[in-house]
């Protein structure tokens, strides 16, 4: 199937996502047109197409290697795309560098955490936005913040905030860099696998702070390879296959079969839930 | 630990611009999960701080074993290693080695290494040997400028080459190793030597205060601000519940500082002459020049941005360009730094030296020098280190060559055993690098 055909449901009159609420039109949030992106002769990325509104849980999906974290990465500004556009709220944005991300409120939770293990969780949590008074950060500003943000994600088990992350469990790493994601203003957050190394209760957690996440306004990104924590989270799915997005269907429109055959196949021949959406022949 | 994933308690605490309490976000003081930053009791102090060690983050323990070992080994095998005039004269060799170790440190914490440094300093002391020799010298308020901005534009320029055409640290500055010594014999000619007969430079290496109460002064005020300053920090970060050591390991700062100000004071207040007639007493020069490089390059380390992104991108690269750290800037900036402290060692040493010569081997300068930063602590895998390694470390490698010679040992003998305690700090090194990466 052609990039072209791929759905795209969201903003048809009268949509509503299954937990009643209309589904957002106008303009979105973020909008990927004819993305494309390639390492040499490797096509990661193929003219990619994918709205993301303000408010709603975007879950993209996609086997490895589809994609998805090159999507992220161009989004967020680690890989600046080679070819199509990238629009924030309407207008086309050029986002050279992690920076430019930041500045238009854009924040990432990257699969491998992007952590340093040699320093502390308030030192990683402020890594190049550190407050300064003077020529000297302000520490004790900082830890307060950070503290403030853990406490209020309810989420780790940590000992001190001063203590290293090479000494923090795999779940602990996972909170700190989801909180470093959402102490900042943001209006989109990305997380790309962020429950892939956590156990029961902690994916539960970060699966309700994405949901609550979104019902303040904010827009997500959801990168997953595991099909609950996508059904229990998601408003939208978008499914990458070889680097082309051959569906972005509200989730209620979907069962976990169709999304398996999209994401294995890069098509379903199950129907779709409503008569108005379509897979591309 | 007690996971709260009830959607309907407001998460706004997370949104809301830090510092701004949202009520429907109770700070739940006695849940399990709240971060515990209270102040920790001394004994669950000690405690962690054996976990740290056990983990191998053993901080400053070995290279402070280090040199008690050393200290009793000399001092067994020769009853002046640890006399006054001997301890003054060791604190003096060590000084090039500490300045020049506390900018390797830099480089080392980036993940990087300088082999260019040694010669890349003794540039520097021949450019300000060349300009205060002649029949028209330069004031010495424009040589040390010149000759340390002359140093810095060197390791600007390397860092530059390593930065933006990401060449290998290693060969450029062994590029360096090899160019700037072809430079250094170019500027000191065929003679070979270039005398400074300057007595105010001179001073910078060997000069001291022979007023004996300006060492109680200068000594005691820095101690009074170091109490001050740490007591007020430890202070307000308990009151405002931060994580903070407990009162009594502050006291127990405070009294080790001025203990060890005091025992410097009654050192250099001592008469060092070895010749009965003329005693000489005082604070020697270089001995604040090492503190005040000391507590600049802490200072900047610990407390500025910069120097956090030294260590965040020793630590993990990548996670440090996604935060938006300019990494290249930030990793010429170390090289810069490097070289700049290397410049400094070069003045002390055409100090100490009366001059520059061709026989000065910057090569093992730099070597001992590498040597110094990683026996006082500072990983060569980057990201963990401090400009007091770089102190420890150069008191370390001056007790071995000072202690040596004192003792009638050979040569030889004295690169064997250096040597050999380089690989017990790279061993100490390799197996707590090892284990904080397995403590996952
Ligand atoms: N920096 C890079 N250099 C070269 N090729 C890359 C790079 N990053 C990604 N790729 C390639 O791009 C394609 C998409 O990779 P990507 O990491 O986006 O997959 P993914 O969908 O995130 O997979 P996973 O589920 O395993 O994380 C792969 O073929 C990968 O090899
Ligand atoms: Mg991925």
């Amino acid at each position: 199937m052609s990039d072209s055909d791929a759905i795209d449901a969201v903003g048809e009159d009268g949509d509503t996502d299954r937990r009643g609420r209309p589904v957002p039109t106008g303009v979105p949030l973020l909008e990927l047109r004819k993305l494309s992106k390639h390492f040499g002769a490797v096509e990661a990325l193929t003219e990619v197409d994918l709205q993301v509104h303000a408010g709603v849980v975007t879950a993209l999906v996609g086997d490895n290697g589809a994609g998805k974290s090159v999507t992220l990465k161009t989004i967020a500004g680690i890989h600046p795309p080679d070819g199509g556009l990238i629009l924030w709220e309407g207008r086309p944005v050029h986002i050279r560098a992690p920076k430019d991300a930041a500045s238009l409120g854009i924040e990432t939770v990257y699969q491998d955490l992007a952590l340093c293990n040699n320093l502390d969780i308030v030192q990683n949590m402020f890594l190049g936005r550190e407050r300064s008074r003077g020529i000297f950060m302000d520490e004790d500003s900082m830890e307060t913040a950070a503290v403030e943000t853990l406490k209020s994600l309810r989420t780790t088990t940590v000992k001190s905030v001063r203590q290293t992350v090479a000494s923090l469990s795999g779940g602990q790493r996972q909170a700190v860099a989801v909180a470093k994601a959402v102490m900042w203003n943001s209006k989109l957050v990305i997380m790309d696998e962020p429950t892939a190394a956590l156990g029961v209760a902690q994916t539960a957690m970060v699966l309700a702070m994405t949901r609550r996440l979104a019902e303040r306004g904010l827009a997500v990104i959801f990168v997953s390879h595991n099909f609950n924590d996508v059904f229990e989270v998601a408003d939208q799915i978008a499914v990458l296959y070889l680097g082309r997005l051959v569906a972005s269907i509200p989730a209620a429109h979907l069962d976990r079969q169709m999304v398996v055959d999209l994401v294995t196949t890069g098509t379903t021949t199950r129907a779709i839930a409503t008569s108005t959406n379509q897979i591309g022949a | 630990m007690a996971v709260n994933a009830d959607p309907d308690r407001s998460p706004a605490g997370a949104l809301e611009p830090v510092g701004v309490r949202d009520e429907a976000t109770p700070l739940d003081a006695t849940a399990p999960a709240a971060p515990d930053s209270s102040v920790v009791s001394l004994d669950a102090y000690v405690r962690a701080y054996v976990a740290r060690v056990r983990s191998g983050d053993s901080g400053l323990l070995p290279v402070v074993c280090g040199l008690v070992l050393i200290s009793v080994i000399f001092q067994v095998s020769n009853s002046h290693f640890l006399g006054v005039a001997n301890l003054v004269n060791w604190l003096q060799q060590a000084s090039l080695y500490m300045v020049m170790a506390m900018g390797i440190v830099f480089v080392l914490l980036l993940g990087e290494i300088d082999l260019s440094a040694g010669y890349v300093g003794l540039v520097g002391g021949a450019i300000a040997a060349e300009m205060l020799s002649g029949t028209h010298p330069w004031p010495l308020g424009l040589v040390i400028p010149i000759a340390l901005l002359t140093t810095a534009a060197i390791g600007f320029g390397q860092g530059l080459l390593i930065t933006r055409l990401g060449l290998p640290a290693f060969v450029v500055t062994l590029a360096g190793l090899l160019g700037w010594e072809g430079v250094l014999l170019l500027i000191l000619g065929t003679g070979g030597t270039v005398p400074i007969n300057d007595k105010y430079f001179t001073d910078i290496a060997t000069g001291y205060f022979t007023n004996l109460t300006l060492s109680w002064v200068i000594v005691g005020a820095l101690v009074v601000i170091a109490a001050f300053v740490l007591w007020r920090r430890d202070n307000r970060r308990r009151s405002s519940g931060l994580v903070a050591p407990p009162v009594a390991l502050t006291v127990m700062k405070i009294v080790a500082i001025a203990v060890a100000g005091t025992a410097l004071v009654l050192l250099v207040n001592a008469n060092r002459s070895i010749l009965k007639v003329a005693p000489i007493r005082g604070m020697p020069w270089f001995v604040l020049e090492v503190m005040g490089l000391l507590l600049i390059w802490t200072l900047f380390l610990g407390r500025t941005r910069p120097g956090r992104y030294i260590y965040a991108i020793g630590g993990n690269k990548e996670a440090a360009r996604r935060a938006g750290v300019s990494t290249k800037w930030i990793r010429t900036m170390g090289f810069t730094i490097c070289s700049v402290n290397a410049g400094a060692a070069g003045m002390l040493i055409a100090g100490q030296s009366g001059g520059m010569a061709t026989s000065i081997d910057g090569g093992q300068l730099v070597l001992y020098s590498i040597a110094a930063a990683v026996i006082g602590g500072t990983s060569l895998f980057g990201g963990r280190g401090k400009a007091i390694h770089g102190v420890l470390g150069g008191l370390v490698i001056a007790g071995i060559v000072n202690g040596m010679a004192l003792t009638g040992l050979s040569a030889q003998l004295q690169y064997v055993i250096t040597g050999l305690v380089l690989l017990v700090a790279v061993t100490i090194d390799a197996v707590s690098h090892r284990r904080a990466d397995t403590t996952v």
